[in-house]
């Protein structure tokens, strides 16, 4: 008998036809923590950070339909101390010096590392060279601290129509480069108020003239801890929906 | 001018965006290199944003944004090929020629960098110069190549000897012994009618040669069962696992067969289109392909009314791949054939429902075909008969490494590793890795063991090692393989493989303590499972089995300090000592030598 229920840690929770193991857990209340996925595009299944185990094989909650029966393993402490790993494996791939930040607070890589209890990055740093971007007179684009999660290309080329954003290159030399005769994000036809501006988890892409006016301590992560805020979130696109 | 060419090249493509690498490969050929404005040119002749053009031009090792020599020499980089001493190949060249790695000499002629294994492990070390290849060097060979590059010799004039690849075949069995007769496959599944043959497949039970071994019936029965406006046919023919070069030789002398599985394959499913996708490494197999493919169209055996029968259509086209290992996963191959970067898709949906331009797709490795198309003529028995229950059939495995008789063998599944050794003259052996750096490392006390699906699986390549080697080495190039190699696109096997490559080369330098031992545990375990390919599912293997076989050695190598960081501190701090005038005891860090 179809009862379109799955379990996970134990809970029972039921999911619609269609919908992914992360879908179906956020709107039940359970975080399956996630850095690539958004409730408003595709699943990418690229980060990995919501890698859970499902009927005893690891798979991405974000591109895994759920299907009845399932048995998913999701907080426990071999899976959650692979999530610190791949977040401490983001942190040394990139530079990231959060302390001087403007994302600092907003950042859901932070976030995610302070909710995994990640007290260093563990890995020796890579420091890999990459540019800056400050040509476009409203939004800037640090490649240091981007994580390839594709969230701007999706935006850009899903909502803006403008496929501002693309991958390049191979491996641990991939590059975020930009669609414009310059390469740069000034002639890219970006604008300050397109979704892929404003879709970054962390801050590689920010708006600028913005840095401090939300004051340190009272910013989205200070103020409820990441899967607090990620489950409000999903709430309140219900809601509206 | 510039334009004319762009546009008449990109014209003789149809204007067609899925043909993007075929294009990039022809502007190449005609400029030597991808310019900025070539990439912009052809992004807005193929209305495609010109960050496609770049991904596409940056992922692929054979796609140059930058000059590069009118000679482009590339040097495998295959352990085997470095075995044979690909090190000392790279030095003479460098040295004869006056150049430097991934530099380009100041006159603009030529420019040598590496490449991973080429395919020509029996007959290593082996070049790709301008994508031809060239096997067998040694220093009168590269003598001759350097005299010719200094007088600007034309590659297509210089001697045919050079480019000798002999096929090697050491031990025909049910596929080599003979190849079938043209067309005679296709007789036998118009006769035997379309479902009978594919139960007669069925009835073989056999499993893919490309390595995952997925029963070859089902796939196809699968594919032709989706419904859809179009179905293919795709010939896996990228063959990167460092050490395999069976399909190599299958194209060049079983290549009608192939192609006679592929057609039989399309008769099944309802394809009408299908495709090589052959390594940029054989390039210089194309011809010769085309050239079997219009002789098979002018008997009617593709084409149009295939062997008479109204509606059976089935042409094959041959595309090029240019340089990427992960093209070979068959979703990956599926983008690089769509003219994108070979990032492999999520799986499901898989290929058989939504491969090519999304359409149900049969994706088979060359030495399948080749296979189905024996069955199809002579039904499962002579091919069941042999192998084991869960594993029937035969299997080439391509023999290279510290063996006298390097080539193709073809043994029963079953077969013991002990004898192959013994049939290939390995003496003194430590260990073998079977199936490449993605299968199994295995060392004498398991030689006992055979190949098969149900113990050892191998795409085919089976590459011996002496009591010479050191195991550790050989982990250590197998990872920089997968480093170099892997997409880019999960955060486990991009940033992972680069961290296990740096830790071991950390234990290699001797410089490794205990505490990198443990960290390459936690990396194998953490990548092997948490990646979306397998590429990075399969990265660490070659770390866990040597762990696991040469732990002594690996204790030999470190340290008995728990953790020695990353950076030397005592040279760190020498430019302080100079500074200050210092050098007495207490301005140095012995106290961590201790
Ligand atoms: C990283 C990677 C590389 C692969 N390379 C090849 C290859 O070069 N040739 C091949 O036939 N299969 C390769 N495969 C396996 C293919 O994905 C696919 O399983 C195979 O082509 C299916 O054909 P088969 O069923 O005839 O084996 C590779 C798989 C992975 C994960
Ligand atoms: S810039 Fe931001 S949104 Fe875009 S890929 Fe990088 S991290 Fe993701
Ligand atoms: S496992 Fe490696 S090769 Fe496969 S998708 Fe991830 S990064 Fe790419």
């Amino acid at each position: 008998m179809k009862t379109n229920s799955i379990s996970i840690d134990g809970q029972q929770i039921t999911f619609r036809e269609g919908q992914t193991i992360i879908q179906a857990a956020l709107e039940a209340g359970i975080y399956i923590p996630y850095l690539c996925y958004h409730p408003d595009f595709e699943a990418h299944g690229s980060c990995k950070v919501c890698t859970v185990r499902v009927n005893g094989s690891h798979c991405s909650a974000c591109t895994t339909f759920a299907s009845d029966g399932q048995v998913v393993d999701n907080h426990c402490e071999d899976l959650n101390s692979s999530r610190r790993a791949i977040t401490q494996m983001l942190f040394v791939e990139g530079n990231h010096l959060c302390p001087s930040c403007e994302k600092s607070g907003d950042c859901e890589l932070q976030a995610l590392g302070y909710y995994l209890k990640l007290f260093g990055s563990h890995f020796p740093h890579l420091f890999p060279h990459r540019e800056v971007d400050a040509t476009h007179p409203h939004i800037l684009l640090d490649r240091d601290r981007c994580i390839f999660c594709e969230l701007c290309v999706r935006a850009s080329r899903e909502v803006d129509q403008k496929n501002v954003f693309a991958i390049s290159g191979r491996g641990i030399d991939s590059e975020l480069v930009v669609n414009s005769p310059s390469g740069t994000l000034l002639d890219s036809g970006l604008d300050v108020n397109d979704k892929a501006a404003h879709v970054c988890p962390v801050g590689a892409i920010l708006i600028k003239n913005q840095a401090f006016q939300v004051p340190i301590g009272q910013r989205k992560y200070d103020k409820n801890r990441i899967d607090d805020a990620d489950l409000i979130e999903v709430k309140h696109d219900h809601i509206d929906s | 001018m510039i334009e004319t060419t762009i546009k008449s090249i990109i014209h003789h493509h149809a204007s067609d965006p899925t043909r993007l690498l075929d294009i990039l490969l022809d502007l190449q050929n005609q400029f030597g290199y991808l310019s900025a404005e070539t990439i912009t040119q052809t992004a807005d002749l193929l209305d495609i944003p010109v960050t496609r053009v770049q991904g596409v031009v940056a992922f692929y090792n054979f796609l140059y944004a930058k000059p590069v020599g009118r000679y482009r020499i590339l040097l495998s980089n295959c352990i085997i090929d470095t075995m044979h001493g690909a090190l000392a190949v790279m030095d003479q060249f460098c040295q004869q020629l006056g150049i430097k790695p991934d530099q380009l000499r100041s006159d603009g002629k030529v420019s040598i960098a590496e490449t991973s294994c080429s395919g020509f492990c029996d007959q290593g070390p082996a070049a790709l110069i301008n994508g031809v290849a060239i096997a067998s060097l040694n220093s009168q060979r590269i003598a001759s190549i350097v005299n010719l590059i200094e007088n600007d010799t034309p590659l297509k004039d210089w001697p045919a000897e050079l480019f000798q690849r002999p096929d090697n075949i050491q031990l025909p069995g049910y596929l080599l012994k003979q190849a079938i007769t043209p067309g005679s496959a296709i007789s036998s599944l118009l006769s035997r009618g379309t479902q009978a043959t594919l139960d007669e497949i069925e009835q073989s039970a056999l499993r893919g040669c490309g390595g995952a071994g997925f029963p070859t019936a089902s796939k196809w029965r699968y594919c032709r069962d989706a419904e859809a406006r179009q179905h293919y046919v795709v010939c896996n023919a990228d063959e990167g696992e460092p050490g395999t070069f069976k399909d190599r030789v299958l194209l060049n002398q079983f290549a009608d067969q192939m192609f006679e599985g592929m057609t039989i394959c399309a008769r099944i499913i309802g394809a009408r289109q299908g495709f090589v996708y052959l390594r940029g490494e054989y390039l210089y197999l194309k011809d010769k392909l085309q050239q079997i493919i219009d002789e098979r169209t002018a008997n009617h055996w593709l084409g149009n009314d295939i062997a008479g029968v109204t509606g059976f259509d089935f042409e094959i086209k041959i595309r090029l791949g240019a340089g990427a290992y992960i093209c070979g996963e068959e979703s990956a191959l599926l983008e690089s054939l769509e003219g994108k970067r070979g990032i492999p898709r999520i799986r499901p949906p898989f290929p058989v429902t939504h491969g090519y331009l999304n359409q149900p797709t049969v994706v088979n490795n060359v030495e399948t075909f080749a296979t189905a198309a024996k069955i199809a003529l002579e039904g499962s028995q002579p091919f069941n008969q042999q192998g084991t229950a869960n594993s029937p059939g035969s299997r080439l495995l391509s023999v290279a490494g510290d063996c006298t008789h390097p080539g193709i063998y073809e043994y029963p599944f079953g077969t013991r590793i002990d004898q192959i050794l013994d049939d290939c003259r390995a003496e003194n052996t430590l260990c073998v890795q079977i199936g490449g750096p993605s299968g199994t490392m295995i060392a004498e006390a398991d030689f006992h063991r055979h190949i098969s699906f149900e113990d050892l699986p191998t795409g085919g390549s089976f590459i011996v090692f002496n009591g010479t080697r050191d195991p550790l080495e050989i982990a250590g190039n197998f990872v920089a393989f997968f480093a170099h190699e892997n997409c880019g696109f999960c955060t486990p096997c991009r940033v992972g493989t680069t961290l296990m490559k740096n830790t071991l080369s950390k234990i290699n330098s001797g410089s490794g303590s205990q505490d990198d031992i443990a960290e390459l545990h936690q990396l194998c375990e953490l990548i092997s499972k948490n990646s979306h390919c397998g590429l990075g599912q399969t990265a660490p293997n070659p770390v866990m089995d040597t762990l696991a076989c040469f732990a002594e050695r690996y204790q030999a190598k470190v340290n008995n300090r728990t953790f020695t960081p990353d950076i030397d501190l005592e040279a760190a701090l020498q430019e302080a000592r100079q500074l200050t005038g210092r050098d007495d005891p207490a301005a140095h860090l012995d106290q961590f030598n201790e």
